[in-house]
C-alpha cells in the first residue's frame, strides 16, 4: 500500500512525461490524476492505520548506498508524523491536479504540466518517508527541482526562468548547511539513519567537534546546520527572497508546492528531528527567532503589495514564520497542526485567487479589480472560508471556530506558556504572534474587499467577461472549504488536545520544553523503537501524555483572547480603508514618503543581495578569468614562454601539422634516449 | 564465464589492430578506393570499439569482486629489466570499461559529421584508445609512463587536424603543459628505478621509500598529474584545448585523459610516497578548494558553451583530488565515483554541445535561446545532465560528491565547507546556461526551422541517460567494483603512515 502511495505518482509522472506526446493530453492528465486520487485515498486508509490503530511501519525498499561506514537504504517509514505528511500532500496534490484540469485547459503543454506535478508529489512523498537523512536530502532537492521546473513551466516568460533559478539556488544555499549538517552527524554518529541517530543522540549532548575555527556543543551545531537548510526551503529570514517570485509559475503550483507543501518540508525536518533540536536549546533559540522575525517581517510586506498572489505568497511566509516559532519554542505538536491546518486553507486561498485570475482574463492586479463577488459567487464563498479561517476566527474556550483559530492560538497561547516556563523568547513570540496576527487579518480581508468588493477598477471589457470557474476549479475549492473549516476542530484533540499521546505516539517530541528528563529520553527511545511498533512505544507516550495533560492549557483570559480581539480590529480597519472609505488605502500609499515604498519594494532584500551577491559574483568571476587566467596565470606561464619561443617555433613549425610531428618527433627522441638511460642502468646499477 | 586468455591484452590492443588494418587499407587504396576506405572506416572503428567493450564487459563479469589485488594478470619479461606486465584491480578496470563504454559512443556521434581524413580521425580515436587502457593496465611503471606519455599524441593530432580555427595556440598550449609535467614525472620514475631497482610497479607499491626522497618524487608525479586532472593553477590549458578540440575530441579529453591525473594519484602517489602525500594534503585541498570556487566564478561568465563545460569540469575535479587526499574511504571511493560519474556527465555534456554546434555550427551562448519550443527531447536530455553536473539527487553526480565531501569533512570540515560552495555556484553557472540555451523565446532567426535530435544522436545518448541515473539511484554498481581495492589501499597507507589516522 505505501509503495503505491509513494512511487504511484511517479509512475504517472514518467508516463505522462515519457509518452505524453504519443498518448495525448487527455490520457496523460488522466494517468497522473488516477494515480493521485488512488494516493489520497489509500493516504487517508494509513493515516487511520498508522495514527490511530498503532500499525507503523518501515518498508525497506532498497539498498542504496555503502561506502563503508556511510550507508543508506531507500525506505518508507511511516509514523504519525509522516502520515499526517501523507495525507497533506496526496489530498492537496490530488485537488490540484482536478483543479489544473481546468486552470490549464487552454495550456499547449498539459501533459509536462501533469507530469512535473506529480514528479513533484513523489519526490515530496519520498521526503516525509525518509528514514535516514540522506533519502530526506533527496526528496528535499527533489522537490527543489519539481519547484524549478514548476516555477519556470512558461519558459518563455524571462520572469519565470529568473525566478526559477532563483528559487532553485536561494534552496541550494539552504541545502549547504543541509550538506554540511549530514556530514557532521555522520562525524559525530557514525551513522544517517534516523533509528540510530535519534536513538544516540541524548548520549552525544556533551561532545564537542571542531567545525570551522571553534569547537561547538555537536548537538547544537547539528541542529544549526540542519535548521538553515529548513530555511532555504521554506523561505525563513534572509533565504525568503526566492518565494514571492516563484509566484511567476501557474498558480495550482503555487497552491500546492508554495503554501501546502514543500515550503512546509523544513518544518516537518525541524518536527522530524525534535529529538535532536530538543536537546539544542541554542539552536531551538535561533529558530524561535528567525521564525518571529519570518512572522512579522513578510506580514509587514504582505500589507502593501498589489499582485493578489504575492500577498498571499508572503502571508505563508508568515504562517511559516509562526510554524518555526513554535517549532524552536518546542511546540513541535503544534507546529505540525498549523502546518496541517495551514496546507487547506491557503491551498484554498491559492485556488481561489487562480479562480479569480482566470475569471478576469489573466489579471493578478488587484488594483484592477473589485466588486465582482456577483460574477463569481462561489469563489468568492470560497475566498471568505479561506480568509476567515487563516484569520483564525472562533471563541476562545469553545469548540467553536475555523481551523486557523485551534492551530494559531496554540502557537500564540503556547508561546506565553513557554514564556511563563522560563523559555527565552517565549514572551517575545507571544508578542509577534499577536502583532502577526492584526496583520495577517488586515492583508487578509484588504484582499477580499480589494477584489470582490467596493467598485470596479478594470477595463469594462474584462468586467463584462469575467465568469465564475468550471466545475473541474470548483470542487477542489469546495473539498478544500470544507478542511478550512472542519480541519481545526475535528483534529484539535489529537494534534494538541488530551489524546495527542495515543495520537504521536512518539513521532515527534510532545511538550518536551517543560517535561522532565526522563520523558525526552523515552520519547527519544519511542522515537527508535518504530519498526518494532512495541509496547514501549506506547508506554513512552503514555509518560509524555501524562507531564502533557500536568502541563495543561491555562492561560489567563486575556491571552487566549487577544489574538480574537487584534483579528477583528484587523478587519475593522481594512473595512474603514477599503469599503467605508474606499480609495483611502490607495491615497495613504501614495502620499507616503518612506514607510510605504520600504515595505512595497519588501524591505529592498532583492537589491541588496542583487547588489552584493549577483553583481559580486559576476565581478569575481571576471576578475579571475580575466585577471587570474588570461593575464597572471597565461601571461607569466605559456604566452610569456611562447612569447619568448614564438619566433623560433614558428620557424620550425610553419605548417600545424608540421608542429604536430615535431612534438611526436620529441617524444619519440625522448623515449628512444629514456629506454637507453633504463638498459644502461639496469644493466650497471640494477639488481 | 570462461576466462578468457590474455584478456587484458586482448582489450588493449584490439583497438590497435583495427587502426593498423585500417591504416594499411587506406595506405593501399587510391581514387575511388579511397572514397569506400573512408565511407566504411567508421562502421569498422564502430565494430572494433564495440567488440573491445564488450571484452571489457566479459573481463567485468570474471572479475572477482571481493579479491582487492591484481587479476588477470600477464607478465613477460622484457629488455634491461623492464617487463610487459599487466593487471587489473577494481580501481583500473572500471576506469577501462568507462574508456570502452564512451569510445562507441563517440564514434556514433561522428557519424557523417567528421568531413575530412575520415579514416585518419577513426584511426587516432583507436590508437588512442589503446594507449589510455594501457595506462589503466600496465604494472610496469615503464610501460606506464610510455603509454601516458603517447597517449599525448593522438590526442594532440585530434586537437590540431580536425580542431577548430584556434587548434595551433591550443596545441601549444597543451605541449608546454603536459611537457613540463612529463620532463618532471619522468625524472621522478627514473629515480625510483634506480632506487628500488625495479620496473615492477607491484614491487614499487610495496617499497618502502626514505620520506626525504618521498617529498621529490611526490612532486614529480604532482607536477604531470595536477596538470592532468587539471588542478588550479595549471587549469588554463583546458578550456583551449575543449574549445578546438572535435566534439568527440572533447568527449574523450574530459571523460578519460583527465581521470589519468586522478588514477595516477590514487595508483602512484597515495600508495609509494604515503608520507609525502600526507605532507603535501593540505596544500592539495587548498589548491582544490581555490579550483572549485575559482573555476565555478569564471564559469559562470563565459560566452562560449564549451568554455563554460571546461570550466566546470576543472571545479568537478577539484571534488575528486579532495576524496583522493582525504585518503579514507569514503572519499577514495567517492573521488573514484566522481570520476566515472564525470566522465559520462561531461562527456554527454560536451556531446549536447556538439549537436547543436553541428547544425549552428557557433558554440556562442548568445546566439541561441528558446530552444525548447523546437527541440523538447533535445530540452529534456540537457535538463537531465545539467541537472546530473548540478549533483542533484538520484543523478550520478551527486555521489561523487558528496561522498568527496564527506569524506573532505572526516579530515577538516573546512575542506567540505570551501567545496559546499561549488554546490550552490554548480547550480548558478548551469542553470543559467540551460536557461539561455533553452529556455526563453527563439530570437535568433536562424533557430527558427532547427531540427529535434534525430535518431543517430538518440542512440548516442540513451545508455548515457540510463548510466547517470542508474548510477544515481544504485551506486554500488561503481562503489562495490573500487571497494576492495580502494579499502585496501587506505590500510596501506595507514600502516605505512601511521600519521595518517
Amino acid at each position: 500500500m505505501y509503495l503505491t502511495i509513494v512511487f504511484g505518482p511517479l509512475l504517472g509522472a514518467l508516463i505522462a512525461g515519457l509518452f505524453g506526446r504519443i498518448i495525448g493530453d487527455r490520457l496523460a492528465q488522466l494517468v497522473t490524476t488516477g494515480f493521485l486520487i488512488l494516493s489520497a485515498v489509500l493516504s487517508i486508509f494509513a493515516f487511520k492505520l498508522v495514527a490511530y490503530d498503532g500499525h507503523e511501519q518501515l518498508i525497506q525498499v532498497f539498498h542504496w548506498f555503502q561506502v563503508g561506514d556511510f550507508q543508506a537504504n531507500w525506505a518508507l517509514r511511516v509514523d504519525t508524523l509522516t502520515a499526517v505528511m501523507l495525507v497533506v500532500v496526496t489530498f492537496v496534490s490530488c485537488l490540484v491536479h482536478i483543479y489544473s484540469w481546468g486552470y490549464m485547459a487552454d495550456d499547449p503543454h498539459k501533459a509536462r504540466f501533469f507530469a512535473y506535478l506529480s514528479f513533484f508529489t513523489f519526490a515530496m512523498l519520498m521526503l516525509v518517508t525518509a528514514d535516514n537523512f540522506l533519502q530526506m536530502f533527496f526528496g528535499w532537492e527533489g522537490v527543489g527541482l519539481a519547484s524549478y521546473l514548476l516555477i519556470g513551466f512558461w519558459y518563455k516568460k524571462p520572469e519565470a526562468n529568473a525566478a526559477a533559478i532563483k528559487a532553485f539556488v536561494t534552496n541550494r544555499v539552504g541545502d549547504f548547511g543541509f550538506a554540511l549538517g549530514i556530514f557532521t552527524i555522520f562525524a559525530v554518529f557514525g551513522a544517517l539513519d534516523f533509528d540510530t541517530v535519534f536513538g544516540a543522540v541524548q548520549s552525544k549532548t556533551d561532545v564537542t567537534i571542531p567545525f570551522l575555527w571553534m569547537h561547538f556543543n555537536a548537538v547544537e551545531l547539528i541542529a544549526f546546520l540542519l535548521f538553515i537548510g529548513a530555511m532555504g526551503k521554506s523561505a525563513q529570514f534572509f533565504l525568503h527572497v526566492w518565494l514571492p517570485d516563484a509566484m511567476e509559475g501557474p498558480t495550482p503550483v503555487s497552491a500546492l508546492i508554495h503554501a501546502a507543501t514543500m515550503v512546509t518540508a523544513g518544518v516537518f525536518l525541524v518536527a522530524r528531528a525534535a529529538p535532536i533540536f530538543d536537546l539544542a536549546p541554542h539552536a531551538s533559540l535561533f529558530v524561535t527567532v528567525i521564525g518571529g522575525m519570518t512572522a512579522f517581517f513578510a506580514a509587514t510586506i504582505g500589507l502593501v503589495q498589489n499582485d493578489i498572489k504575492r500577498v498571499i505568497a508572503y502571508s505563508t511566509c508568515s504562517q511559516l514564520g509562526y510554524m518555526f516559532m513554535a517549532g524552536g519554542l518546542g511546540l513541535y505538536d503544534a507546529a505540525i497542526f498549523h502546518l496541517f491546518t495551514h496546507a487547506f486553507f491557503k491551498a484554498l486561498l491559492f485556488l481561489g485567487a487562480g479562480s479569480v485570475i482566470i475569471g478576469l482574463h489573466h489579471e493578478q492586479d488587484m488594483r484592477k479589480m473589485g466588486g465582482i463577488y456577483k460574477k463569481m459567487p462561489l469563489t468568492w464563498i470560497a475566498m471568505i472560508i479561506g480568509t476567515i479561517a487563516l484569520t483564525g476566527v472562533g471563541i476562545p474556550g469553545t469548540d467553536f471556530g475555523f481551523a486557523g483559530f485551534f492551530s494559531k492560538d496554540a502557537i500564540i497561547e503556547g508561546a506565553w506558556e513557554a514564556g511563563v516556563a522560563g523559555t527565552s523568547f517565549g514572551y517575545e513570540a507571544f508578542w509577534i504572534g499577536i502583532v502577526a496576527a492584526l496583520m495577517t487579518s488586515f492583508y487578509s480581508w484588504r484582499v477580499i474587499f480589494m477584489t470582490f468588493h467596493g467598485t470596479y477598477r478594470g477595463d469594462q471589457h474584462t468586467f463584462d467577461h469575467a465568469h465564475e470557474s468550471p466545475r473541474s476549479m470548483l470542487v477542489p475549492l469546495a473539498l478544500l472549504s470544507v478542511g478550512a473549516i472542519f480541519a481545526g476542530v475535528v483534529f484539535a484533540g489529537d494534534f494538541i488536545g488530551d489524546k495527542q499521546g495515543a495520537f504521536w505516539r512518539g513521532a515527534t517530541v510532545i511538550e518536551a520544553a517543560a517535561a522532565p528528563e526522563h520523558v525526552a529520553e523515552n520519547v527519544a527511545d519511542a522515537h527508535g523503537a518504530v519498526e518494532q511498533g512495541a509496547p514501549a512505544t506506547h508506554e513512552a507516550a503514555a509518560t509524555a501524555e501524562g507531564e502533557h495533560e500536568g502541563g495543561g492549557h491555562h492561560v489567563p483570559t486575556w491571552v487566549a483572547w487577544s489574538p480574537f480581539a487584534v483579528t477583528l480590529i484587523g478587519f475593522l480597519i481594512a473595512w474603514y480603508m477599503y469599503i467605508m472609505h474606499e480609495g483611502l488605502g490607495a491615497r495613504m500609499a501614495a502620499n507616503s514618503r518612506f514607510v510605504h515604498p520600504f515595505l512595497y519594494n519588501k524591505w529592498y532584500f532583492d537589491e541588496i543581495y542583487d547588489f552584493v551577491l549577483v553583481r559580486g559574483a559576476r565581478k569575481l568571476g571576471d576578475l579571475f578569468w580575466k585577471g587570474g587566467d588570461q593575464r597572471v596565470i597565461d601571461g607569466f606561464g605559456p604566452n610569456g614562454f611562447a612569447a619568448a619561443t614564438l619566433a623560433g617555433a614558428k620557424r620550425i613549425a610553419k605548417l600545424q601539422t608540421g608542429f604536430l610531428y615535431h612534438y611526436a618527433f620529441v617524444m619519440l627522441l625522448g623515449l628512444v634516449g629514456f629506454i637507453t638511460w633504463i638498459l644502461v642502468s639496469g644493466a650497471t646499477g640494477g639488481h | 564465464m570462461n576466462a578468457l586468455p590474455h584478456i587484458l591484452s586482448l582489450i588493449t590492443f584490439l583497438p590497435l589492430v583495427g587502426a593498423l588494418v585500417l591504416l594499411v587499407f587506406r595506405a593501399s587504396a587510391r581514387g575511388e578506393d579511397a572514397a569506400v576506405i573512408d565511407r566504411n572506416a567508421p562502421s569498422v572503428a564502430l565494430a572494433t570499439s564495440l567488440i573491445t567493450f564488450g571484452l571489457s564487459i566479459w573481463a567485468l563479469m570474471d572479475f572477482n569482486i571481493a579479491d582487492p589485488s591484481f587479476q588477470f594478470v600477464e607478465k613477460a619479461d622484457w629488455f634491461g629489466g623492464m617487463s610487459y606486465h599487466l593487471g587489473a584491480d577494481g580501481i583500473s578496470l572500471s576506469l577501462v570499461v568507462l574508456t570502452t563504454f564512451l569510445m562507441p559512443l563517440c564514434f556514433i556521434a561522428s557519424w557523417g559529421v567528421v568531413k575530412k581524413r575520415i579514416t585518419e580521425y577513426m584511426v587516432a580515436f583507436l590508437i588512442l584508445e589503446t594507449l589510455m587502457i594501457g595506462v589503466f593496465f600496465s604494472l610496469d611503471i615503464v610501460l606506464f609512463y610510455i603509454f601516458f606519455e603517447a597517449g599525448l599524441i593522438p590526442m594532440f593530432l585530434i586537437i590540431g587536424v580536425w580542431g577548430g580555427p584556434d587548434r595551433v595556440y591550443a596545441a601549444f598550449k597543451f605541449f608546454l603543459y603536459t611537457l613540463l609535467g612529463s620532463v618532471l614525472m619522468l625524472v621522478a620514475v627514473v629515480a625510483m628505478i634506480l632506487t628500488a631497482g625495479t620496473t615492477d610497479m607491484t614491487v614499487l607499491l610495496g617499497f618502502d621509500f626514505p620520506a626525504g626522497m618521498q617529498t621529490w618524487l611526490w612532486l614529480g608525479f604532482f607536477a604531470s598529474f595536477a596538470v592532468k586532472m587539471p588542478m588550479w593553477p595549471v587549469h588554463t590549458w583546458l578550456p583551449d584545448a575543449h574549445v578546438q578540440a572535435p566534439t568527440a575530441g572533447s568527449v574523450i579529453l574530459a571523460g578519460v585523459l583527465l581521470k589519468m591525473g586522478g588514477y595516477g594519484f590514487i595508483r602512484f602517489s597515495l600508495p609509494m610516497f604515503p608520507d609525502a602525500s600526507q605532507m603535501f594534503a593540505p596544500m592539495v585541498f587548498t589548491l582544490s578548494v581555490v579550483a572549485i570556487i575559482y573555476t565555478s566564478l569564471v564559469a559562470f561568465r563565459q560566452t562560449d558553451m564549451k568554455k563554460l563545460i571546461a570550466y566546470s569540469s576543472v571545479a568537478h575535479m577539484g571534488f575528486v583530488t579532495i576524496g583522493i587526499f582525504s585518503m579514507n574511504v569514503i572519499g577514495v571511493q567517492g573521488a573514484m565515483f566522481q570520476m566515472i560519474s564525470h566522465g559520462v556527465v561531461s562527456g554527454a555534456l560536451f556531446l549536447i554541445v556538439g549537436v547543436i554546434y553541428d547544425r549552428m555550427h557557433t558554440r556562442e551562448i548568445a546566439a541561441y535561446g528558446g530552444l525548447a519550443s523546437r527541440m523538447p527531447v533535445y530540452a529534456t536530455v540537457f535538463m537531465l545532465f545539467t541537472m546530473a553536473n548540478v549533483g542533484l539527487p538520484g543523478t550520478s553526480g551527486f555521489i561523487g560528491e558528496f561522498l568527496t565531501m564527506a569524506g573532505g569533512y572526516l579530515v577538516s570540515s573546512w575542506i567540505a565547507f570551501g567545496a559546499a560552495f561549488g554546490v550552490i555556484l554548480s547550480a548558478v553557472y548551469a542553470l543559467t546556461l540551460y536557461k539561455r540555451v533553452v529556455y526563453g523565446s527563439i530570437t535568433n532567426d536562424k533557430l527558427n526551422d532547427i531540427t529535434d535530435m534525430v535518431r543517430r544522436e538518440v542512440i548516442t545518448f540513451s545508455p548515457l541517460v540510463v548510466v547517470t541515473i542508474l548510477f544515481g539511484i544504485w551506486p554500488s554498481l561503481v562503489t562495490d567494483l573500487t571497494g576492495p581495492a580502494v579499502e585496501a589501499l587506505v590500510e596501506h597507507i595507514a600502516a605505512a603512515a601511521p600519521a595518517v589516522q
